[in-house]
């Protein structure tokens, strides 16, 4: 037994090759953006040390201030889109929902398997108004509400809501079918004798089921967390981060400045603040799960 | 006193049945429009309203997108990235995942952990980094460099979902069968992979959709477009066909869809199960 499972030929031959692949392509690559964010330049084409020059830089520059104040806007709606409305969700399917339930499940969940791109390719022609309404703005004109009609993701002050509202449409799915689940595996004898103690919708949902999805609530958060802390395909598919940069969002500013600027080291240094940001968000939203245990 | 609840009762049904409904149509409405559109005449979108049905079945939108679009060759890409990527993802994850959790060695749960720093790792993080050795080592614009990285940042989460299924695989089985003569090789081959056939499944499920849609390494590492994927192709898709024909991007967009729709009609609770299966057992 020891020697079949201790065998240290097969041990090696199983972790090695994904150990090693793993540490160039994952690991390897946080420590080099911190090498990198010491210097200026491209590698190979005038690369010099410069210090702590581009960590300075960062606090001055208004255009990664916007970027990080378009994506913290992005984070807190869309989290509390997918979560909130995904919670509601799935009590709506719980308490009020007779028939049909795996058939509206399964509907609900599809949107989560879509490409990305493709979603953003199609709410962007729902937004169109030129050279043909889209959907959303012919549905308006045709119900009487024409002065809503609106160049959706053209302008600066809906841009940001509309690609909220596609990322919340695209993800809401998979977090009520999650807390469905949640909500399924309380058993009905708790729920039944707090009814029958006479306690109201609100009360139910506050003292009992509150308490007993909290976890599933915070997962679900940190999940949405973790994507929306990410954010570049939806608003590369929908408004390429524009107008100007009312939807651009750190990773996609970090693109620019590495990529089509060729500041390789300030692109790194936004790189490695997005990992940190995503690390410290994540732990944070993690403590509120602990704090309830003492 | 016996009417009142009774029409409370009536009142609340009807509500419920209402926001039902709108939800259910807030949700799949978007996709059959998509999927009707693309199959309008580019004069329609002029002479009728964007909701309107389409007035009859013009295919020849596809066929644009299938051959002036380039899809063909997208698809082909996006299919060989991706399953590819998949095989390596499951021969590594089950075999990491078996050594970590049921092998004897010194380091095996330091190991475990290092794998699963990798889950809180964005993407962007390691763009630049990877992009300049992709460049050194002249993989930019092969499938080399995208299936290379797939397959590495598809290791965290997999290892992870294996190693959780393997915990609550008891002891017993593989004892029997070392006892019985069974070497590590044929005891991986014949006893652990077909015990752990769920757990692969959930794997394969998530990663195919996560590598299916990726976006940020294609565009960086793939700039020949004889070897762009879906995503990536979509995405310029307005450019080669101008704003205009909307028929064409709109049967693109339901192309990079339909193959989705499909597995999802046959294979949804496999599906849903794999796809919320890291949030339910992490």
């Amino acid at each position: 037994m020891r020697k079949v499972l201790g065998n240290k030929q097969a041990i090696a031959l199983f972790v090695l090759p994904a150990f090693i692949l793993y540490t160039i392509v994952v690991i390897a690559p946080i420590v080099i953006s911190f090498y990198y964010s010491f210097f200026s330049g491209t590698p190979g084409l005038k690369w010099e040390f410069v210090g702590m020059k581009n960590f300075l830089r960062l606090f001055g520059d208004s255009r990664f201030l916007d970027a990080l104040i378009v994506n913290l806007r992005y984070i807190g709606f869309v989290m509390i889109g997918q979560v909130g409305l995904g919670l509601c969700m799935a009590l709506l399917f719980r308490f009020w929902l007779k028939r049909f339930k795996n058939l509206i499940r399964t509907l609900m969940f599809f949107p989560v398997v879509l490409p990305t791109v493709a979603v953003g390719q199609l709410f962007a022609k729902i937004y169109e108004i030129q050279p043909n309404y889209g959907l959303l703005n012919s549905l308006l004109a045709n119900i009487g509400l024409r002065h809503l009609v609106h160049a959706w993701i053209g302008e600066v002050d809906t841009a940001l809501g509309s690609l909220i509202v596609m990322d919340i449409w695209a993800a809401i799915g998979f977090h009520a079918v999650i807390l469905y689940g949640a909500i399924l595996d309380i058993s009905d004898d708790v729920i039944e004798a707090a009814a029958i103690d006479g306690a109201g919708s609100f009360q139910l949902f506050r003292h009992i089921l509150a308490p007993l999805l909290r976890p599933m609530i915070i997962t679900c958060l940190i999940f949405s967390f973790s994507g929306t802390v990410k954010m570049f395909e939806s608003a590369k598919a929908l408004t390429g981060g524009g107008p100007g940069n009312a939807t651009k969002s750190l990773s996609m500013y970090m693109y620019d400045v590495a990529f089509n600027y060729n500041k390789v080291g300030y692109g790194s240094v936004i790189a490695l603040f997005i990992f940190l940001m995503c690390i410290a968000g994540s732990t944070v939203i993690g403590l509120f799960d602990r704090k309830e245990d003492l | 006193m016996k009417t009142r609840p009774h029409k409370k009762i009536k009142f609340h049904d009807i509500l419920t049945k209402v926001i039902i409904a709108l939800i259910l149509i807030v949700d799949v409405y978007p996709i059959f429009w998509l999927l009707t559109a693309s199959i309008k005449k580019n004069s329609e979108w002029v002479e009728y309203p964007a909701y309107a049905l389409p007035r009859g079945f013009y295919w020849q939108n596809y066929v644009e997108a299938w051959t002036r679009g380039h899809m063909a060759t997208f698809f082909k890409n996006s299919l060989i990235d991706t399953l590819v990527s998949l095989v390596f993802i499951v021969i590594f994850s089950t075999t990491v995942g078996f050594a970590v959790v049921k092998m004897d060695w010194k380091w095996k749960s330091a190991v475990a952990k290092y794998f699963q720093i990798g889950i809180m790792v964005p993407v962007a993080t390691a763009l630049i980094p990877l992009y300049q050795m992709f460049l050194k080592t002249h993989l930019t614009n092969t499938y080399t460099s995208l299936i290379i990285s797939y397959v590495a940042f598809g290791l965290s989460l997999s290892i992870f979902l294996i190693t959780g299924y393997l915990r609550t695989m008891p002891n017993d089985i593989f004892e029997a069968a070392v006892i019985d003569g069974c070497g590590i090789y044929s005891l991986m081959w014949h006893i652990v992979v077909p015990m752990m056939k769920n757990a692969i499944v959930t794997v394969l499920v998530l990663q195919f959709f996560f590598k299916w849609n990726d976006l940020l390494f294609s565009m960086t590492f793939i700039s020949n477009s004889e070897l762009k994927t879906v995503q990536t192709g979509l995405l310029y898709f307005s450019d080669e066909f101008g704003s205009k024909n909307w028929g064409a991007i709109f049967a693109s967009v339901s192309m990079s869809i339909l193959p989705m729709l499909f597995l999802y009609i046959f294979l949804n609770k496999a599906i849903i199960e794999g796809m919320t299966s890291g949030a339910v057992k992490g």
